[in-house]
């Protein structure tokens, strides 16, 4: 079992292994655990030794894109005499997903320390780690870090007595999913709203402040340390399917199943195993209907496609959904897809930033739609009306929140098309309470 | 200007050269695709997008299919790129600017019956173009109240597409941010802060700038339907910028002035002093027939134009002539007025209301200017004196030829001074009553003539509306008193005076209306200047 | 979602208005100065702060934070608004947002919702008890969702929030 339950034997903690622990929380406890020294050796090393280490483990990006890690790094270019910044997404808002929250609650320092790692490879003195606003004791544990590893002169302008200056600024998110998108998380750090870029130019370019920019997650630079300290091989050959899927990654799982936490396991890990032995299974006296595997923006899976796949990037792919943040929601026999499909196109509609078209005026109105079709008062051209705004929204936006709408809706209609058609006819599938909101 | 992406003569650019819609151009490098569209004629719709503003690419109106690329473009933020094949009409990007019509419709209140844009509105435009031709929309719409902005500037929350242009003009042009997108969501709309309103002095270009019926001006409130304007050509005489407009009227009163694009001008703005300042230009008072004091009546008299014209002959042959002048009056006008001056050794002055100057801080040398007049360069070319006092320089004895200007402030007694009294005007204030003569002449909105601004560019400006009653050209009437006098002065339309004035006259020499066009040139002067100045 | 709202709070309105970046405050912003570089980096840190001290970013709290970061109060509206954490108007002693996004949905988050209201005696969402106490607002995903339903109460996380839980916790505040 993960956190909150003590490790199971098919797991492999890694970033999770102090979960739970508050010894770790405390910059003498992490030492104590080995800390700083994949920062020690990374501050032995050339930046571009660094970077080639990264891409040679295959770590990709733990946020939701996958990109990899070392590639993403090897973009800024050492010598061009500009700041270089590095950006931490601590911002993790993914419905579904609380990982991240977890690492800083318990390892804070292994974030600063991967942050550090990170920041020196490409280049940058200043590190900005942007967390969310609802995540207050992560705020707090993250902020107490970074005051002890200054006063223990980890960070700062000689930071661990090698000469390099490592600065780190933990910037207060203040609600807004969108902020976990990188150019819109690189405005709101420069004090904007948080509305996405448009790319060109990219980060590794024209970042925050105009200056070329890195921006990783959490669980990625938490992962680096462990990298320095064990090479690239080790890494590597934690790969249980596809090769390009390398290292452990955390899982969050909720929704309803029996023994919802984080789960740290190898990519490639049959997710048929994690969910009914790792999770536990359904509740007591119910089966599982539905799932989706890492966040609400990317396609719901039937239980068939779900225990046919292997959780690693690409086994996400083949069985029609993404691995995405890693965020596992599980639906049970109790719950109205159409229920939970309007609530998840509501989100999208509460946090679209407003500003392309499609998606300001189309996560409305296809939560209108969702929610009317939810109430018993939708009609079959409604599907189709859903389906074509979905298609509209698809490819056409700056940034993916208007995929995101509209994903779960297609794949609901596709996968659970009997739930909306029972509500269409009026005959009344599943008991819908009156709104409370 | 800053804000234009034309090639400069100097720096070699790189080019690129690209097909879009089957027709191949070439474009400097980093040039969008839609600017390169517009070149072979080839329109992108589009909202948020305006050349003179910064691209946000948030409207996504503009996409197109450029071939190979995986997602359709934004042609407003995506630069030209070699070999490029561009399809604007393919089914795949006529079909999403259908989706993003159809998304901007669907909350909007579809009210163009009462709507002020309604006729020249770009929603209305490119629905009728590409759009849908039903909505599928089922729910009940989204209702924000419509907000007083301040200034001369009305928000209509419900017919607002969101494209920030209105905000972006305010950052990044006016440098004053006062408006803001509040909210987020489809609860996002254009906001300001309590207290503190849209009064720049460029404000009102908002307006322009809003594609759709969202910002209106209050002025123009309901004032007409924009099938019903006439518009001409011309610049606006507020100030000594001058600032290209179109003077827009309806049965004959001009009831709006918007502005008209002009690179080395204005660019596309002009201030809210420009702007709001066109009522006198309807004013009723107007002396309507010529006057003149006959020796047996003593009070001015209605006079056929024939006899006038003789009274003023008579009054002012052999005697040296005054010239008190409007500094608003254009450079035709000037010009046949100096020869009246000159050829009696006389002399001509002029006075300049001034007022603050407000510079539009992200347009380079664009300002509502400190003389409120719009040929005070002109008047000077043409040999005419900046002075405080109108009739300072007037020797008793002189015959006084007041053109359209109305001595505010100039004591009954200074004018007795004068041998006798010549009115070219357009009305007849009291001072002016003792006038030998009056002749009538249209205003600056019922003529077509030239101006000069303060950079020395000359350019024209048309008639808007027609002159009342027997009131003629001020031209025309200057040039009939010259050939009253002897004179060859018989011109029948303007260009044929500026063409003397251009034979004459070295800084505007080579000049001609076919030449001028509608953006106006350099004087002779500044052109030598200019080219000093680029080390040429 | 719904944001708090105000409809029986107009006696907080009235109360003067205190700057906020005197004293310690104001060394705490300058201290921040040094680690951005644009003072505008700084207007999400300079809001908090208000927020901490006022309980809510009042048009006067924007209208301080454009002076001193040297922006104009529009531009700092347009911000506080698009950030759903500032509370633009006051709220109870207690603001308690309960996460109801699909996850907790699922797992109950209506009924914890329901049984926020009924002990707090809030008549509505985001509308403040008339002891001036509470008020309850539901917000989008908390980031906890294997402990469903996640609360947070002003800067306290309470997590596997159930209906029965409701009064203990409420009890638990004072």
């Amino acid at each position: 079992m993960g956190f909150p339950f003590k490790p199971e034997a098919q797991e492999t903690p890694i970033l999770s292994q102090h979960f739970g622990n508050r010894d770790t929380i405390s910059l003498e406890g992490w030492r104590n655990a080995g800390g700083y020294q994949g920062l020690e050796k990374a501050l032995g090393m050339a930046p571009t030794e660094i970077v080639d280490v990264v891409k040679n483990s295959g770590l990709r990006g733990r946020g939701g894109a996958g990109f990899p890690t070392g590639v993403k790094w090897s973009f800024m270019k050492l010598d061009d005499g500009k700041p270089h910044y590095l950006c931490c997404n601590a911002d993790e808002s993914e419905p579904g997903t609380f990982k991240d929250r977890e690492i800083m609650r318990w390892t804070p320092h292994a974030l600063l320390e991967g942050c550090a790692i990170g920041a020196y490879a490409i280049g940058a003195e200043m590190v900005y780690i942007y967390i969310r606003g609802e995540f207050t004791e992560p705020l707090l544990r993250v902020r107490e870090a970074v005051h002890e590893a200054y006063d223990a002169g980890i960070l700062g302008p000689n930071a661990m007595g090698q000469g390099k200056r490592i600065d780190i600024v933990v910037h207060k998110g203040a609600g807004a999913y969108i902020c976990g998108e990188e150019t819109a998380m690189m405005n709101s750090i420069e004090g904007r709203r948080g509305n996405p870029r448009i790319k060109p130019p990219f980060p590794a370019v024209s970042g925050v402040f105009g200056k070329p920019t890195t921006i990783n997650n959490v669980e990625t630079l938490a992962a680096v340390p462990h990298i320095i300290v064990n090479g690239a091989e080790w890494y590597k050959s934690m790969s249980l399917s596809s090769p390009k899927s390398t290292g452990s990654k955390l899982f969050s799982v909720c929704g309803n199943i029996a023994r919802p936490g984080n789960y740290e396991v190898v990519l490639g890990f049959p997710f048929k195993d994690f969910l009914y032995d790792l999770c536990g299974g359904p509740l007591p006296g119910r089966t599982f209907k539905a799932v989706i595997p890492g966040g609400v923006s990317v396609p719901i899976q039937t239980m068939d496609e779900a225990e046919a796949t292997k959780m690693d990037y690409e086994g996400f792919v083949e069985q029609g959904s993404m691995l995405g943040s890693g965020g596992v929601i599980v639906y049970d026999d109790q719950q109205n897809m159409v229920k939970q499909i309007a609530r998840i196109a509501r989100f999208f509609a509460h946090e679209s930033c407003a500003q392309c078209t499609q998606c300001r005026e189309g996560t409305a109105w296809t939560t209108k739609i969702m929610e009317r079709i939810r109430d018993g008062d939708g009609t079959a051209e409604d599907l189709d009306t859903l389906m074509s705004i979905a298609d509209n929204m698809t490819g056409k936006t700056i940034c993916v929140l208007s995929d995101s709408c509209a994903t779960p809706v297609v794949s609901g209609i596709n996968k659970f098309g009997s739930e909306f058609e029972a509500l269409i006819k009026k005959t009344t599938f599943y008991p819908v309470t009156a709104a409370v909101a | 200007m800053a804000t234009t992406v034309e090639p400069t003569a100097v720096t070699q650019l790189k080019t690129v050269t690209l097909t879009i819609e089957g027709r191949q151009v070439t474009v400097p490098e980093g040039t969008s695709i839609l600017e390169a569209a517009k070149r072979v004629g080839v329109l992108i719709p589009h909202y948020c997008y305006h050349p003179a503003l910064p691209a946000p690419g948030v409207c996504r109106m503009c996409l197109v299919e450029v071939e190979k690329a995986v997602k359709l473009a934004p042609s407003c933020v995506t630069a030209a790129a070699e070999g490029q094949v561009v399809h604007v009409h393919s089914e795949k990007s006529r079909e999403a600017r259908k989706g993003v019509l159809e998304m901007l419709l669907i909350n909007h209140p579809l009210d163009c019956p009462i709507c002020d844009q309604s006729g020249e509105c770009e929603l209305q435009d490119f629905t009728y173009m590409e759009g849908r031709k039903d909505s599928r929309l089922r729910d009940p719409k989204r209702f924000n109240p419509a907000e007083d902005f301040g200034g001369d500037v009305l928000y209509v929350t419900n017919r607002c597409i969101l494209c920030t242009r209105c905000v972006r003009f305010m950052d990044d042009v006016a440098h004053d941010p006062v408006l803001n997108v509040s909210e987020r969501g489809d609860r996002a709309v254009i906001g300001k802060f309590e207290g503190k309103d849209l009064t720049n002095m460029w404000s009102g270009n908002v307006v322009d700038l809003c594609p759709v019926g969202a910002l209106l001006s209050k002025d123009f409130l309901n004032k007409t339907r924009a099938w019903e304007i006439d518009r001409a050509a011309s610049i606006c005489p507020g100030c000594t910028q001058g600032c290209n407009i179109m003077t827009e009227t309806r049965d004959n009163m001009v009831v709006r002035l918007q502005p008209r694009p002009n690179a080395e001008v204005n660019d596309y703005f002009m201030c809210d002093y420009g702007r709001l300042n066109y009522r006198w230009m309807n004013r009723q008072d107007r002396v309507e027939v010529p006057m003149v004091r006959r020796a047996d009546a003593g009070a001015l008299a209605a006079a056929d134009w024939e006899e006038a014209l003789a009274v003023a002959a008579t009054v002012l042959r052999g005697k040296r002539v005054f010239v008190a002048a409007s500094p608003s009056l254009s450079n035709e006008t000037l010009f046949l007025l100096s020869k009246l001056m000159k050829d009696s050794g006389g002399a001509g002055t002029f006075t300049v209301p001034t007022g603050p100057e407000f510079p539009l801080p992200g347009v380079e040398d664009l300002a509502l200017r400190t003389d409120r007049a719009a040929n005070v360069r002109g008047a000077e070319l043409l040999g005419f004196t900046r002075v405080d006092s109108p009739l300072s320089g007037m020797a008793d004895g002189d015959v006084l030829v007041v053109a359209d200007t109305e001595l505010d402030n100039v004591p009954s007694e200074q004018i007795a001074r004068a041998a006798a009294l010549v009115v070219i005007g357009t009305v007849l204030p009291e001072c002016m009553r003792t006038a030998a003569v009056v002749l009538p002449v249209a205003n600056f909105a019922e003529e077509e003539g030239t101006f000069t601004n303060l950079r020395g560019q000359v350019q024209r400006f048309t008639q808007a509306r027609v002159a009342p009653g027997m009131s003629r050209p001020s031209w025309w009437v200057a040039g009939d008193v010259l050939s009253a006098l002897g004179h060859n002065a018989q011109y029948f339309i303007a260009s044929e005076v500026f063409s003397a004035l251009a034979s004459e006259h070295p800084e505007f020499s080579g000049m001609s209306y076919d030449t001028l066009g509608l953006r106006g040139l350099k004087t002779a002067g500044e052109q030598a200047h200019a080219h000093t100045a680029a080390g040429v | 979602m719904t944001e708090a709202v105000t409809r029986d709070n107009s006696s907080q309105h009235g109360v003067p208005y205190t700057p906020v970046f005197v004293g310690a405050r104001r060394k705490e912003l300058d201290e921040l100065f040094t680690r951005y570089p644009t003072k505008m980096a700084c207007i999400l840190p300079a809001l908090w702060m208000v927020q901490e001290e006022h309980g809510w970013v009042s048009d006067e709290g924007m209208a301080e934070v454009s002076d001193v970061l040297e922006l104009t109060p529009a531009y700092v509206k347009g911000v506080v608004s698009f950030y759903t954490m500032y509370n633009r108007h006051p709220v109870g002693k207690y603001l308690i947002q309960a996460c109801t996004t699909s996850p907790c949905n699922i797992c109950g988050a209506e009924d914890v919702v329901r049984a926020f209201l009924e002990h707090t005696g809030c008549s509505d969402l985001g509308v403040t008890s008339p002891d001036g106490l509470y008020t309850v607002i539901e917000v989008e995903c908390l980031g906890a969702c294997g402990f469903a339903t996640p609360v947070m109460i002003n800067e306290g996380f309470v997590e596997s929030v159930t209906p029965e839980r409701v009064p203990e916790i409420l009890a638990g505040l004072e």
